[in-house]
């Protein structure tokens, strides 16, 4: 009986059955932001847990929407500041008043005063290369492979479109009930997406 | 050959003595390596040659150190057979003397690896005591200049000293010259006394031979009134530090007029002040220039050269010079009748403690007025001695009229030119250039290859007096035998070796010479330790010629002066006086000296036209206006600049300018003004004619502003304020003692370099500007880029005028770095190039240097100097022999200043840890401007030791720190400038008070 | 969280962006200007420009090979037009920052269609800025490295952290890296639109290797959101310090004219002041070449201008305070220097400086300077260069004449100074030039948000 169902999948003709697919999940296409957020909060009280949607520009509130927790980027950043601060205080101190004693203009070796804007600068210059690569880090930045781009109209996530996609990997993941949903949800074109 | 010496050196302790090396000169490969040396100049030499020449150099060295080898002399000598008493990098030093127009100053040389690179005071001789001057130092760098005569020419092609001395056989013979009536030989002024046994010599051999002694700048008006006035040939002579009163009548005698070291020293011990309540001297200045004399004046009045002696007459008569007794009579009435009033006052209460002295550009008459005033005075004995002259005096103006006369007349076979350079320096209305064609045969000994060389048939290149052996006696008799340093670069001959050929002396060497004069004076058994010490000394020990008491009848003395004394006119005047660079031309190709400012103008690479303010508003002019001078046919394009304090309708001109045949450094330097100079009008061209040119030229002076803008900068005080109230010099500027953010560091242990510069005794010459240029290897930048700012002087002389532009004081204070403790420039240096010695030096680390200049702005002083261009790049191989290997030599791109000599400090360290002495002695490290300054006005010593002398002249009340009130600490301190005005007489100008 | 996410609360009116576009317009819009080839004035422009650049290098290899002589440069004026570029060109960096990182913390929408060129200024003029402090040293070859504090076996040195010399190669160097960050991290999402607009095969490989594979994920964005904020957190504070810095090689001088307290704030205003004037300078123009008045609109200008007006009395109001301090401290150096300023050798610079940044500005009290794009173009090149004169004024006319009138001298440029200049202006043009062609010069993504912000709030007006 299921192969009688799968026959009317709009699937590759080489594929065989659903079972052989390996696939990355369905994706739909909304319209706007609300449409998208709408169907998101749909599926999730369905009891979807594998969402992720692609929008051109950030959408607020889609985040707590797919119930993401919080970026724990802020911790990264504070860390490397204050790695930065340290390494400042260390240069000046150990260069100045351990390693090369001179004495300039009468002035003591090591002293706070002087030592602050270079204590301030590499403070920001650590913390930002903390957030940069902290980020890149989170995003797995870069990637150069992602099943999402096996969706037809992927590119336009980064022009006009608001795409939805229930992954796979959900464990009430059924392809052919998910393609249905999302329609009904309002996604102009839904896709089954292999891996 | 026979040795000419013989010493013992187990005998020898401390200095060893020279040797010469004139056999190793005298061979033909060595000839032919000279001539082959330069032969244009430095740019074909290849480094073969250079190293040969250092080889040389290294062998005439080492044999001077190997002071008994009865050996024949080897041409090389490998260093690793060290000569004795010689170690490798360690300088030796040798006591010559130098003769600089006529008159001798002992020196000290130092050589290194056989290259002679400083020249120092011999503090045994009188006429030195230890210090020199601007051009003695300088004379060190004309040694290596690569523009000297290289060769012998003959009718301009190539010979040599052997086809010269057949030629010379055969001219100078009895049957050729027969008495010697078609002889001539002109020479600078000499006090040799080896070369006068050759003159005399020379006349016993040719009878009728005529020898001219001939100086462009001379003394001979004093000479001729002293004999005006005493009726016999004598040489005066003025104590300075025996006057309390002196009135010099244009007379720079602190300047170019005299034989400037022992005047200054004698002067400056009369204005230094330890205690407020200490005497000073009282300076009354007249003069038309403002001179170094006038500088240190408390009382200066603007005159005119021409009317001088007008003044002098005037004075006379306020001193009743031709009454009974000595008495003012006080009729004056306008403000140069008051001068003259009270100037007579104050002489007449120091009787027999005053000094009237009068100025080369003054006739004769007026010298022997000054006699009579002198006399009347009863300073005649006291402060005015007279001596036998060490050579006769001739008038020498005469004596070359005559000879020109004779030359038109083709009386003349055979003219000898020794040294100098007359073609240039003789009154232009002698033509003497062409003149010297009219001779049969020319021969012109000369250093470079100038105006006369060219103009001879024969050209002979000129021993330096580095190079070659000699003698001279300074003006009080005082002799020193000259030993030269180094082989003749070029093979050059001294005047006294080629008059020896002249009078055809056998041996005609240098040292045969010298020796056989001096030994001969000396019992036999005596003669070699006598020599040896002469050497070592500097000067030969003999009964000195004492002074000879000439009595002077001041009455006939003005009977004979009065009636030729000419009265104060009107018109225009024009002076010539010598440059403080070219001096009379003879500097003209030295760098140093073109590149030291004038102590006045700080007009550098020119000679400029001085006029007074009133006088550039009555005609119109502006500074860099070109002129055009007239006297009859004469004429000469010069640019004008004001000075401020100069006389009205009077111009100043400076000699030694516009060479035409000079080295690439003074070829066409500046306007030659001896076109106007005639031999009626020698020293003072009156009723000359000034034309506008239209045009402008460019004067570039180190420094372009001249007032204190009412800061307190050179900090000035008369005696009686100073003693009133001398706390008041440091009140003028606060200094935040102690203020800071930071604990100051702790300079209280070891050495800690301290210096206190005097600004009463300074009299702002340049002689230690080049002795720092000369000491620390100071690049010379040349005119256009002094034009843009970039002066390299570690030590600068910072002139300012206070008062009116008209009666104009001036006040002269010398700045290098002031070593601050709290260095606002060590702490902006992004690299740490500049940090601060343990000993409180400011140091300079040159190859950290980056050079971005930060430094440089942040000192208060500007005293550093950047390379802002490769200034060392194209220096002449024969010219770097003149660097000190103590002193890094300066890339482009880095900072550098003064360093306190550090390289002396630490080999005065060194030589102390080696005597296994733990501490410096006071004064036995000398900073080199210091060592050089003739009025002892830089101290510089350890601040820790409170014994030191820098320490106790830092506590007195008038000792001042400059720009204190930034709190950088500086280690140099000022000592305020102290005049001692007349009360009577309101000072020549109110000051401005800072 | 404040974050690149719509507002609703924010009010947008005039909308910024016009003609009724759609995302898609927008992506068309900006992409085009990289796609298709640029118009004519382009080519002339960057022909001009680069020719400008090959002279700045053959000025400067001429200098490195004969040395700093043949610049103007002098005692006591160690410090010419090198170091008068240097605070120009940094000062003009200041305004990309601001506008990407503190009118972002602020909320300010309409910085949107401008901050992507602005930072890409900011950059520029910090390369062009960084040329002089290496080649203004006398041995650029020996500062390349030891101005950082690497180990050099050389004389096992280290650096002199007290200089402030020192803290302005820290200063200048984070600026320039952060900078640089923060431009790329915004760049992100926009390259990814170029990558998946390409249709050749080389634009698909740079822009895919460019942009990293973004996605525009919601778990992507919630990373990037915190990222872009965090930096603009760090930057705003860093632009402020950075001039701050700058103002300390002078301030922690002992020279009067230098050594004052009022100097970081008076530099910083100053920057933005210069900054704005030159994206006014920049934008006017591009916008009327690309034709963008759709995305850059009059209301973007205004508010630049105003920008502009109240920094610029912020400036004006410092050169008086400069004055009457130094009467007021009653230090006589100080107050000469002042005096010597206005009256002395250099008043012809200080009038200059006074007339271009402190009468010129006022004028944009009046609408119709801030709404003239023309008019507020001629306005901002007067600011350039006066903002260029008050740097030489404050370096050339404390130097020329300080504490011992003996060193006094004065400062004139040679043709090297004037070519060197003219040079980096020519490599700034050029860099900016190449940005337009090939990167987005107007931050897509951003415009997208603002634009779905103005729809919403079209409709609530409707309903």
């Amino acid at each position: 009986m299921s192969t009688s169902f799968l026959d009317k999948l709009p699937v590759p003709a080489f594929l065989k059955s659903a079972a052989e697919i390996k696939c990355y999940g369905v994706v739909g296409d909304f319209e706007s932001p609300d449409d998208l957020l709408r169907a998101i909060r749909t599926l999730r009280t369905a009891g979807f847990t594998k969402l992720e949607a692609y929008s051109p520009f950030p959408i607020h509130g889609i985040g707590e929407a797919l119930g993401e927790p919080r970026s724990p980027l802020g911790r990264i950043v504070i860390v490397a500041a204050l790695l930065g601060l340290a390494s400042a205080l260390a240069l000046q101190w150990w260069t100045g008043a351990v390693d090369y004693k001179l004495v300039i203009a009468g002035k003591p070796l090591f002293a706070l005063e002087p030592s602050v804007p270079i204590m301030f600068e590499l403070t920001i210059l650590f913390g930002a290369f903390g957030a940069v690569l902290g980020m890149f880090h989170l995003n797995r930045l870069p990637t150069y492979y992602h099943p999402f781009f096996n969706y037809s109209q992927s590119e336009g996530a980064t022009n006009d479109r608001f795409l939805l996609a229930v992954e796979a990997a959900d464990p009430k993941f059924r392809g052919e009930e998910v393609r249905t949903l999302l329609d009904s949800l309002g996604s102009r074109h839904t896709e089954l997406v292999e891996a | 050959m026979k040795p000419l010496v013989e010493i013992n050196p187990t005998r020898l302790t401390g200095k060893q003595y020279w040797r010469s090396l004139d056999q190793a000169a005298a061979t033909p490969e060595f000839q032919e390596w000279v001539t082959s040396e330069f032969p244009e100049g430095y740019a074909t030499v290849d480094g073969t040659n250079r190293r040969t020449l250092l080889k040389l150099m290294g062998a005439s060295f080492g044999l001077a150190g190997l002071t008994a080898c009865r050996r024949p002399v080897e041409k090389i000598l490998p260093f690793s057979r060290a000569s004795e008493g010689y170690i490798h990098g360690q300088p030796l030093h040798y006591a010559s003397v130098a003769t600089f127009n006529g008159t001798a100053a002992g020196v000290i040389v130092t050589t290194i690896e056989g290259r002679p690179i400083k020249i120092e005071g011999n503090p045994k001789h009188p006429y030195s005591l230890g210090a020199t001057n601007a051009h003695l130092q300088a004379s060190l760098l004309s040694l290596y200049d690569p523009d000297r005569a290289k060769e012998v020419q003959h009718k301009g092609a190539r010979s040599s000293w052997d086809e010269f001395a057949a030629w010379a056989k055969a001219e100078f013979d009895v049957t050729k010259q027969g008495d010697g009536s078609g002889l001539r030989i002109v020479s600078e002024r000499n006090a040799s006394p080896t070369l006068a046994s050759v003159r005399t010599d020379l006349s016993k051999r040719f009878p009728k031979a005529l020898w001219v002694e001939y100086e462009s700048v001379n003394l001979d008006a004093a000479r001729a009134g002293a004999a005006l006035a005493t009726g016999q040939s004598v040489e005066p002579h003025f104590v300075f530090d025996k006057a309390d009163v002196v009135f010099s009548l244009d007379c720079d005698f602190l300047g170019l007029d005299s034989a400037s070291i022992l005047p200054v020293k004698q002067f400056s011990k009369r204005r230094r002040v330890e205690q407020p309540g200490d005497k000073m001297n009282r300076l009354y200045v007249a003069e038309a220039n403002y001179s170094l004399t006038g500088a240190m004046a408390d009382h200066r009045l603007r005159v005119k050269v021409g009317d001088a002696g007008a003044l002098a007459l005037e004075l006379a008569k306020e001193l009743n010079v031709s009454g009974k007794e000595l008495k003012v009579l006080g009729n004056a009435a306008d403000k140069t009748g008051k001068f003259v009033t009270e100037l007579a006052k104050d002489l007449a209460e120091h009787k027999g403690k005053s000094i009237v002295v009068a100025g080369p550009r003054q006739p004769a008459a007026v010298h022997a007025l000054v006699f009579a005033i002198n006399a009347t005075l009863g300073n005649i004995g006291q402060t005015v001695a007279f001596t036998k002259p060490p050579s006769e005096l001739t008038n020498s103006l005469e004596q070359v009229k005559q000879l020109v006369a004779d030359l038109d007349a083709g009386k003349v076979k055979t003219l000898v030119l020794l040294g100098g350079n007359p073609v240039y320096t003789m009154p232009t209305d002698l033509n003497f250039g062409a003149a010297v064609k009219k001779a049969a045969a020319s021969v012109a000994l000369t250093e470079e290859e100038n105006e006369t060389w060219l103009a001879s048939e024969w050209r002979l290149p000129m021993a330096h007096a580095l190079e070659c052996w000699g003698d001279a006696r300074a003006l009080d008799g005082t002799a020193s035998i000259q030993q030269p340093m180094i082989e003749p670069l070029y093979g050059g001959r001294s005047v006294l070796e080629v008059a020896a050929l002249v009078a055809g002396r056998e041996p005609a060497t240098g040292y045969g010479l010298v020796n056989a004069f001096w030994t001969a004076q000396w019992p036999a058994a005596e003669r070699e330790k006598r020599w040896k010490a002469s050497l070592f000394d500097g000067i030969v020990a003999e009964a000195k010629a004492a002074a000879v008491s000439v009595p002077v009848d001041a009455k006939k003395a003005l009977a004979a002066a009065a009636g030729r004394i000419e009265p104060a006119r009107a018109g225009l005047e024009a002076a010539f006086y010598p440059s403080h660079s070219a001096y009379d031309g003879r500097f003209a190709n030295n760098a140093w000296m073109q590149e030291a400012p004038d102590p006045m103008t700080k007009v550098v690479w020119d000679n400029v036209a001085l006029i007074s303010k009133t006088t550039a508003g009555k005609l119109g002019l502006r500074d860099g206006d070109l002129v055009s001078l007239s006297k009859g046919q004469q004429k000469i394009d010069v640019p004008v600049m004001v000075q401020p304090g100069h006389a009205d309708d009077s111009i100043s001109l400076f000699l030694g300018y516009g060479r035409a045949a000079c080295g690439r450094v003074g070829q066409g330097v500046g306007h030659r003004v001896e076109g106007l100079r005639t031999t009626d009008h020698f020293f003072l061209v009156s009723q000359v004619d000034l034309k506008k040119t239209g045009e402008t030229y460019q004067i570039v002076t180190t420094q372009e502003h001249h007032r204190m803008e009412g800061r307190p900068i050179v900090r000035e005080a008369s005696s009686e304020e100073y003693q009133k109230e001398p706390a008041a010099i440091k009140e003028m500027a606060e200094s935040p003692k102690g203020l800071t953010l930071f604990p100051f560091h702790d300079y209280s242990k070891g050495y800690q370099w301290g210096m206190s510069i005097d600004l009463s005794a300074c009299i702002g010459c340049n002689a230690c500007l080049v002795a720092c240029q000369s000491e620390n290897n100071i690049a010379v930048v040349g005119k256009d880029q002094v034009r843009r700012g970039r002066e390299m002087h570690w030590i600068r002389l910072d002139r300012y005028y206070t008062g009116s532009d008209e009666e104009a004081q001036v006040v002269t204070q010398p700045m290098a770095c002031q070593q601050c403790e709290n260095a606002p420039c060590e702490s902006v240096c992004p690299v740490a190039a500049t940090s601060h010695s343990p000993e409180g030096l400011n140091d300079m680390a040159y190859n950290r240097c980056v050079g971005t200049r930060y430094c440089l702005n942040n000192c208060p002083y500007k005293v550093r100097r950047f390379n802002f261009l490769a200034w060392n790049k194209d220096v002449p191989e024969v010219r770097k022999l003149v660097f000190n290997p103590d002193v890094t030599v300066r890339m482009r791109g880095v900072m550098e200043k003064c360093t306190y000599c550090v390289q002396r400090i630490e080999r005065g360290k060194i030589a102390a840890n080696a005597d296994g002495r733990r501490l410096l002695r006071e004064g036995e490290v000398v900073s080199a401007c210091q060592q050089v300054c003739p009025a002892d006005a830089i101290v510089f010593g350890n601040i820790n030791d409170p014994q030191s002398r820098v320490s106790k002249l830092k506590k007195q009340a008038r000792d001042y720190e400059l720009l204190g009130e930034l709190n950088i600490r500086p280690r140099t301190t000022y000592l305020a400038r102290l005049r001692n005005p007349n009360p009577a007489l309101e000072p020549a100008a109110e000051k401005e008070n800072p | 969280m404040a974050d690149l996410a719509i507002d609703h609360d924010f009010e947008l009116s005039p909308p910024l962006v016009q003609g009724g576009m759609t995302y898609a317009d927008v992506s068309e819009k900006v992409s085009a200007i990289t796609e298709n080839k640029p118009p004519k004035q382009w080519y002339y422009a960057i022909a001009v420009t680069s020719l400008m650049t090959l002279m700045l290098f053959g000025c400067l290899t001429y200098l490195v090979t004969t040395g700093i002589g043949v610049w103007g440069n002098n005692n006591p004026v160690g410090w010419g037009w090198d170091i008068t570029n240097f605070v120009w060109w940094i000062g003009i960096g200041h305004a990309g920052t601001l506008i990407s990182a503190i009118l972002f913390l602020f909320r300010q929408k309409w910085r949107t269609s401008i901050n992507r060129a602005a930072e890409a200024m900011t950059l520029f003029a910090v390369a062009s800025a960084g040329i002089y402090p290496l080649f203004h040293t006398g041995r650029p070859w020996r500062a390349i490295y030891w101005l950082f504090p690497l180990p050099n076996s050389y004389l096992h040195l280290w650096q002199n952290f007290r200089s402030p010399l020192m803290w302005d190669v820290f200063a200048v160097s984070t600026y320039a890296t952060v900078s640089a960050l923060f431009w790329f991290t915004g760049l992100i999402p926009d390259l990814a639109t170029l990558r998946d607009r390409a249709t050749n095969r080389i634009r698909k490989l740079v822009f895919g290797l460019l942009s990293l594979g973004w996605r525009g994920s919601a778990s992507q964005w919630r990373h990037y959101e915190l990222a872009y904020l965090i930096l603009a957190g760090l930057s705003t504070p860093l632009v402020l310090s950075v001039h701050s810095i700058v103002s300390f090689d002078f301030a922690t001088a002992v020279l009067p004219g230098w050594h004052t307290t009022i100097f970081p704030p008076y530099f910083v205003a100053g920057a933005i002041f210069s900054g704005f004037a030159m994206v006014v300078t920049l934008m006017t123009v591009a916008r009327w070449v690309y034709n963008l008045e759709n995305l850059i609109t009059i209301k973007h200008l205004e508010n630049m201008c105003k920008v502009i007006l109240a920094t610029g009395s912020i400036v004006g109001f410092a050169y008086a305070t400069e004055f009457f301090i130094a009467w007021y401290s009653g230090n006589p150096y100080e107050r000469f220097a002042f005096m010597n300023r206005a009256f002395g050798p250099y008043c012809w610079a200080y009038w200059t400086m006074i007339t271009c940044n402190v009468v010129v500005p006022q004028l944009f009290w009046f609408s119709k300077f801030r709404t003239t794009p023309a008019l507020m173009f001629i306005l901002a090149i007067f600011i350039n260069i006066g903002m260029w004169f008050e740097r030489f004024v404050i370096i050339a006319s404390s130097l020329h004449r300080d504490f011992l009138p003996a060193s006094w001298g004065y400062f004139t440029p040679t043709w090297v100074d004037i070519c060197t200049f003219a040079g980096t202006i020519g490599m700034f043009l050029t860099l900016f030039l190449l940005f337009l062609r090939f990167l987005p010069a107007i931050a897509m993504s951003e415009i997208k948000g603002v634009l779905y912000q103005q729809n919403q709030q079209q409709k609530g007006a409707h309903e």
